[in-house]
């Protein structure tokens, strides 16, 4: 039957091009941690293996040289920082906004889609421009440095919170919210009994999901940024990835931060797989991969 | 019921604060700084009262942008640039999309993981993976070097390897939605179609690329605007002014330093831009819910 409505018939070359495409999206960056092991200096040339830029070496590899020290725990600091904000602000917005109907819920779901709409850069000038010219309460208490990267980064991270959130309380439906008023639950009963209880495993994903952004992030971070002490991996990495000077201890410190980010999602995936096996909800693998990567 | 209805309101009220604070009122600060003044040490004025605002700098960047203008190069690599990227995409991204969502079989979960993986790499790792392949002594030129090519330079202002870069930096946002979409048409449209004597070509041409448009102007969508504000690839690859882009000249004008008011002026540019097109894209979208209501 699949061989009567499929035009191409045998598929041989859309696996080819499936395949070939996996290859090439995944190869190169493999080709970048294996260059951490690199015996010499070259990030382009092998010269034999060694763990030198990881350890090895008491000055110049990522453990032992503070450029990339504090680069690690600034990242990790940004990411908790962002996680213990992003999150509870994110989650009460997402079950707010999906029962509050009313003067204000229209313009409060239009501006949640904002950071996720504009470029990124035009997000991080208007913060860099806010926190820098306007000399009103409150920013006037906000200097760049570690507090601007926390705020900008909590205002994207906020949406992708919600549209978890959100797309796990579609999936619920009314029916148990329902349920619970039938029985005489009052709305902040039905809330915190049902609902909550319901939407939990969605608040750890995103909490993993807000790490795994907060990580990766560049643009917001760097706008936001104050000098050394508040230099992330991603900073680093655009600082110096075309030095001259540059040792494969950059390559070190990039897989640290894939390690770290595919920890974080990972566990976001099993959170949810035991959610959904717990439910009866087998067939949500790709469903979960969409939430995963924040879109609807 | 009254005070029922204002539990959800008041769970929404401290991220709409926040919202209306970080992404509300710095929108306001580009605009007032864009109409602002500039004072004797080349620090920008912000005019926050819409009365007294001045509206040279955002003339000045309306008129750059055009032919004939100091950034219009920018403009047209950005645009070329752009629209050659998602070209790339769909020629690359759809099939693989149309394999993963109808034909991968048992392979299917396996699939999904690898074509999610990019995701969770950060963007500026895969970036940092290309620079050691197309440095000068990378494998790159050793493979084109095998089958006779001479030795090129990739990262020094090639237009090539930029958009190679793009291509490669954003696709999986691309082929994501584009899965979603293939992955929701119903089948048994598709049996129907045969049923009714179309060949298996024209079933794919009337049914299946037509009800996967939205989702592939939602792909487009995705990838077209992050590259609006895009000057990191430029920076990595290429590092040369002549592949500027849009992104470029913004974070120029605001991180160099001293034409924070140009450099707010064209975000607005930008914004004006992209409104344009997500104007489109709504209008596009509608179009394309009415026409299957019919």
């Amino acid at each position: 039957m699949s061989r009567l409505i499929d035009p191409w018939g045998r598929p041989r070359w859309l696996k080819l091009t499936t395949w070939f495409y996996i290859a090439w999206s995944l190869l190169p960056v493999l080709a970048a941690i294996v260059f951490s092991f690199n015996d010499g200096r070259s990030r382009s040339v092998w010269q034999g293996f060694s763990t030198r830029w990881w350890w090895g070496d008491p000055n110049l590899s990522v453990f032992h040289d503070p450029i990339y020290t504090n680069a690690l725990v600034h990242s990790l600091e940004l990411a908790a920082l962002d996680m213990l904000i992003a999150t509870p602000l994110g989650f009460l917005l997402a079950i707010g906004l999906s029962r509050w109907r009313g003067r204000g819920s229209g313009s409060a779901n239009f501006l949640m889609l904002v950071p996720l709409t504009t470029p990124e850069l035009a997000m991080a000038v208007s913060l860099l421009l806010v926190f820098t010219q306007l000399t009103i309460i409150p920013f006037t208490w906000i200097a760049l440095g570690t507090t601007a990267q926390v705020i900008g980064q909590v205002t994207f991270s906020v949406s992708y919170v919600v549209v978890i959130v959100r797309s796990r309380l579609a999936s619920l439906g009314p029916e148990y919210e329902e349920a619970a008023r039938d029985l005489g639950a009052s709305a902040r009963q039905s809330l915190q009994h049902v609902l909550l209880p319901l939407l939990l495993p969605a608040a750890f994903a995103s909490t993993l999901i807000v790490f795994a952004l907060s990580i990766d992030d560049f643009v917001v971070t760097q706008y936001m940024s104050a000098g050394g002490e508040t230099v992330t991996i991603p900073m680093l990495l655009y600082a110096n990835a075309r030095g001259a000077a540059t040792t494969p201890a950059l390559n070190a410190v990039a897989t640290i931060m894939v390690l770290v980010t595919l920890i974080g999602v990972g566990g976001a995936y099993l959170v949810l797989r035991w959610f959904g096996h717990r439910s009866g909800d087998k067939d949500a693998a790709g469903q979960m991969g969409m939430d995963l990567t924040g879109m609807e | 019921m009254r005070n029922e209805g204002s539990i959800w309101r008041s769970l929404s009220i401290p991220g709409v604060v926040w919202l209306f604070l970080f992404v509300v009122v710095p929108a306001y600060a580009v605009v007032a700084v864009a109409m602002g003044q500039i004072d004797s040490l080349l620090q920008p004025v912000p005019q926050w009262n819409p009365i007294d605002w001045n509206v040279g700098f955002v003339k000045e960047a309306f008129t750059s942008v055009v032919p004939g203008g100091t950034y219009w190069p920018a403009t047209r690599n950005t645009i070329v640039f752009v629209a050659v990227t998602v070209f790339l995409c769909f020629a690359i991204g759809y099939p693989v999309a149309y394999y993963v969502a109808r034909k991968a079989g048992r392979w299917k979960g396996l699939l999904l993981l690898l074509i999610f993986l990019p995701f969770w790499v950060s963007y500026l790792m895969r970036m940092l993976a290309w620079i050691g392949l197309l440095a000068p002594d990378g494998y790159v030129n050793v493979v084109l070097g095998w089958i006779g090519f001479g030795h090129t330079e990739w990262l020094s202002g090639n237009p090539y390897s930029v958009i190679a870069a793009l291509t490669y930096g954003y696709i999986p946002y691309f082929i994501l939605p584009v899965y979603a979409g293939l992955d929701r048409i119903d089948q048994r449209l598709l049996e129907a179609s045969r049923d009714l004597g179309a060949s298996p070509i024209r079933s794919f041409f009337r049914v299946t690329l037509p009800l996967s448009w939205p989702s592939i102007l939602a792909g487009s969508v995705l990838i077209v605007l992050p590259m609006f504000g895009d000057y990191y690839t430029n920076d990595l690859i290429s590092g040369s002014p002549h592949t500027n882009m849009l992104g470029n000249s913004v974070n120029l004008l605001v991180q160099g330093g001293s034409q924070k008011n140009l450099g707010a002026a064209m975000v607005l540019v930008l914004m004006t831009i992209l409104a344009i097109g997500m104007l489109y894209y709504l209008w596009e979208t509608k179009r394309q819910q009415e026409k299957l209501a019919s």
